[in-house]
């Protein structure tokens, strides 16, 4: 009975917490269409909206997404040193990260996540050898970039989704 | 309006636009395709980020309620701007890794 009357839970509620950040909780009755979309948004999209995984450990994830600010506070203002400095002594690689996720929503997670951490961008997701393709602004050491990846961003991942 | 959270508002602000700015400096000064992509994903990063939670503390404090709405377009950056990357250095590893236009 629940399933049916709530197909996505998850989604539902994202839609509804949206919806009151996006009108800032003005009134009564705006809060009452959001709940009104967050109920029937589902039922429109769930043919085509693809199974994302359940984050079996929330607290990991919180702790996850503060690093990943801090990470960012740090990757950017290192990248602009870099930017304003002698530009030509820079070593940008490209650096193949091989994956030990097996689960396509978790990879383009951590591909999203590499791309937003400045010196780095995500160039493609290989599914069939499991490989994130990482572009670097500037890696001298390719092997520390790929270690650094796994263990910063993939580790977490793997528990948070427990993929 | 406070002159802590004026102070507070101001450096946001100038934090975000010192980093748009050197996003673009990295546009400019940078040599090849791949290299120039890492400049526009910082400034959307931090240069919106700080822009956007300057806007929300701004309106929080002088506006009776919370202004959240900011979050909002944070949140659909950070997904999006990641997307438009990989698209941006796929259609170059299409052409070419050094991303040079023949």
């Amino acid at each position: 009975m629940m399933r049916r009357l709530l197909p996505r839970p998850g989604l539902s509620v994202a839609l509804f917490l949206l919806w009151a950040v996006l009108t800032n909780a003005a009134s009564f009755a705006t809060l009452l269409l959001g709940a009104l979309l967050a109920l029937l948004l589902p039922f429109i999209v769930s043919p085509f909206w693809p199974d994302a995984l359940r984050v079996s450990r929330p607290g990991v994830a919180v702790k996850f997404a503060a690093r990943i600010g801090w990470d960012m506070l740090l990757a950017n203002w290192a990248v602009a040193r870099r930017v304003v400095g002698p530009v030509a002594k820079l070593h940008p690689a490209f650096v193949e990260v091989p994956l030990d996720l097996r689960d396509p929503f978790a990879a383009t997670v951590l591909g999203s996540i590499v791309s937003l951490t400045p010196g780095t961008v995500s160039i493609d997701v290989d599914r069939e050898r499991w490989v994130l393709q990482v572009h670097a602004l500037d890696a001298p050491d390719p092997e520390m970039l790929v270690q650094q990846i796994k263990q910063h961003y993939e580790q977490p991942i793997k528990e948070i989704f427990r993929c | 309006m406070n002159p802590a959270v004026e102070f507070l508002v101001a450096s946001l602000i100038l934090l975000g636009a010192l980093f748009a700015l050197l996003g673009s400096v990295g546009l400019a000064r940078l040599p090849d395709f791949f290299t120039r992509l890492h400049g526009p994903t910082k400034a959307t990063t931090l240069g919106v980020g700080a822009t956007v939670l300057a806007s929300a503390v701004f309106f929080t404090a002088t506006q009776p309620g919370l202004s959240l709405h900011e979050i909002a377009v944070m949140v659909f950056l950070f997904i999006t701007a990641p997307v438009s990357a990989h698209l941006l250095a796929k259609a170059a590893l299409h052409r070419g890794k050094d991303g040079s236009n023949d």
